[in-house]
């Protein structure tokens, strides 16, 4: 069972997982914000890709890009007019409000789309595969891989090469203290949005990838995904978020191949057993994050 | 003192519960004297939604901690109260997969509600206490992670629950005055227990764990015993919700049930049992319009593809407003009150409520200021 086609298939899945973990964690780590509008983001994104593919002569490849695009720039809203202005309140206040976002978006494409499931035309490559090694194994899967590692690879080079970058893992550490050195809040909030809407934007491509169509609660798995690995991999940390989105692909396609049909079918609830468990005995996670002390909780 | 009798101050130590009932008493009423079907409906399954809130209010008013697990004892109370009551060979054709062990239970009406409620509160009493010493996010996650858990359950143990697939077949025994009365006596119930001593030692948790712990108090004890009680109630709710429905799914206890309870509660405001009643009567007045409307305009066919999410999409849209312009809701931490008995008598009190009043509204100001301190602290 355990081949070259799995090994594949479970690191593209990682790959996948890593980036819907990033995004979550960017936000999380400066403002304690569980963003629970975050799996919207992705609807928005495969809503996209639905519209202009189905209604626009452009080629995929700028498809996918206008995808990321106005994912990104939602998620910029959603900050602008509805975090912004709760974020010195209080916590609850703030989760209660990405909870009404998440909401609002999902009924906004209810309303102005539809609530039937829309298809999504893919490009060819999604549904071909080539012969590695004896296997079958789906361009869309190694695609998958290909981007995700540039994903992070620019990621990377944003926190730490750049001064934006770097005010923004100084604010994942402490806040405050940033604020004081003069970084504005808002920029380096912002940005982690935008990357947030970016990570959700290019997960959508490769998520309706997989299903080829679309519909209003689409988000909500992608984002049971992000809480999931997240928490796996520590949530003050954004090395943590990306082993933690692999470790649970690998967990996730290992209780499929071992895990009865009958047992199967509550493997999410085993997977959140593991997230309560993790919360009590480990809430740092696999990866502690090198500057924080602070017991989440 | 001598003068006043023991039963007049009874009720003047507590106007706030009588005032809410008598209002819940005077809706019933109006909509028992208006006779109309539908007014009818909607304020049966409103005074089921107020327990609920009324119970969300208990745990997240008193302890601070915003719960998602809440629709999911709903679920168990509603799934619960049904195998009691049913009859064993309705459960035969509505549950054909059911263990043969509960197939022959069965129990009158209150007693299966009432049944239904402690299995609700035996899950949460069994599973909350190792939960109840996180806080913030991690309280938040760990109560979506318990949400996503029953749902989960519920939709996949088809021998107790027929899986994903709509129960029928329950009777419809929860009417109007059903409904009323329990949403009055959980008026009571809430407000005795904001009152009481855990309910106070709760609130002190809430204002500052440090202090609180320093005099004394166990906070994972006092949060527990909230947890639990507010189970109690969603299980309640869910019982009678369920036996007034009669056929229902596991779908019906997930995100949409949640924020629609969640924004009744954050709309009237989570800190008084007056704002948890008033967010109630308030969304459900703008929720069923809103609801006419969409109706309406599906009927008429104005729009050819129909019209559907336009009452979740102005209601959150409302949340967010409150959020930002009034984030402890219409009612604040104020307690409705009757203060016509002599004013005299009453000032020390008033006086205490206002200074607790003001030092509520400037706890949730700095709340959020707080949490970051804490985490410069340690650095």
């Amino acid at each position: 069972m355990i081949n070259f086609e799995f090994i594949v298939n479970t690191l593209s899945l990682g790959s996948l997982y890593a980036m819907l973990a990033l995004g979550l964690v960017i936000i999380y780590g400066i403002l304690r914000l569980v963003n629970f509008a975050y799996g919207e983001l992705v609807m928005i994104g495969g809503y996209t890709l639905y519209l202009l593919t189905g209604f626009t002569p452009l080629p995929w490849v700028a498809i996918a890009l206008f995808a990321v695009l106005v994912s990104m720039f939602t998620s910029l809203g959603t900050e602008l007019v509805a975090f912004r202005p709760v974020r010195e309140k209080s916590l609850t206040a703030m989760l209660i409000t990405s909870f009404a976002v998440s909401t609002l978006l999902q009924n906004g494409a209810l309303l102005i789309i539809s609530p039937r499931a829309r298809a999504v035309r893919l490009p060819q490559i999604f549904s071909e595969s080539v012969r590695i090694a004896g296997a079958d194994v789906p361009w869309r899967n190694i695609l998958t891989i290909v981007v995700s590692l540039v994903m992070l690879g620019l990621l990377s080079l944003l926190l730490r090469r750049t001064t934006l970058g770097i005010a923004l893992r100084a604010a994942a550490d402490n806040f405050r203290m940033t604020r004081m050195l003069g970084v504005p809040a808002n920029t380096v909030i912002s940005t982690a949005f935008a990357i947030s809407g970016i990570m959700a934007g290019v997960v959508s491509i490769f998520w309706i990838g997989r299903s080829a169509s679309v519909t209003p609660t689409i988000g909500l798995p992608p984002l049971l995904v992000a809480f999931v690995a997240t928490v796996i991999g520590g949530m003050r940390s954004l090395v943590g978020a990306v082993v933690g989105g692999y470790v649970y692909a690998i967990i996730i396609s290992l209780l499929g191949v071992f895990l009865p049909q009958t047992l199967l079918d509550f493997r999410e609830a085993f997977m959140f057993g593991i997230v309560i468990l993790i919360l009590l005995f480990r809430p740092e996670g696999l990866i502690r994050s090198k500057t924080s002390v602070e017991r989440i909780g | 003192m001598n003068r006043t009798f023991p039963a007049r101050t009874l009720v003047q130590r507590n106007t706030t519960p009588i005032l809410l009932a008598a209002l819940l008493l005077f809706i019933t009423i109006v909509a028992e004297m208006l006779g109309i079907n539908l007014i009818v409906r909607i304020v049966t399954v409103m005074f089921t939604s107020l327990i609920l809130v009324l119970g969300l209010q208990l745990f997240m008013g008193n302890s601070g901690i915003l719960s998602f697990a809440h629709i999911g004892f709903m679920g168990i109370g509603a799934y619960a109260s049904v195998l009691f009551s049913m009859t064993p060979q309705a459960k035969q054709l509505s549950i054909p997969s059911l263990y043969p062990l509960l197939v022959p239970i069965h129990l009158p009406f209150w007693a299966a509600v009432l049944m239904g409620a402690l299995v609700a509160a035996l899950v949460a009493a069994v599973v909350s206490y190792p939960l109840m010493r996180l806080s913030d996010a991690a309280a938040v996650i760990t109560t979506f992670a318990l949400l996503v858990i029953i749902h989960v359950i519920l939709v996949h143990w088809d021998r107790i629950t027929n899986g994903p697939r709509t129960l029928f077949g329950v009777d419809n025994y929860t009417d109007l005055w059903t409904s009323a009365l329990v949403s009055m006596l959980a008026i009571f119930l809430v407000y005795f227990f904001k009152e009481s001593r855990v309910g106070l030692r709760l609130r002190a948790t809430r204002d500052d764990a440090y202090a609180a712990a320093s005099i004394g108090i166990n906070m994972v004890s006092m949060r527990w015993l909230a947890f639990t009680a507010s189970a109690f109630l969603a299980g309640l709710g869910g019982g009678l919700w369920a036996h007034f429905i009669t056929s229902f799914s596991p779908y019906a206890f997930y995100l949409t049930e949640t924020f629609v309870i969640l924004a009744m509660l954050v709309v009237g405001g989570p800190y008084s049992v007056s704002g948890a009643v008033v967010g109630t009567l308030v969304v459900t007045a703008v929720r069923e319009g809103l609801r006419g409307i969409e109706n309406y305009l599906n009927i008429a066919q104005v729009f050819p593809q129909g019209v559907y999410g336009f009452t979740e999409v102005v209601l959150s849209i409302a949340l967010i407003l409150i959020l930002i312009y009034r984030p402890s809701g219409i009612m604040g931490s104020r307690e409705l009150r009757w203060t016509g008995f002599g004013r005299m008598k009453n000032a020390p009190e008033e006086a205490l409520q206002a200074a607790e009043d003001a030092k509520e509204t400037s706890a949730k100001g700095t709340s959020a200021k707080e949490t970051s301190a804490k985490g410069a602290s340690h650095v």
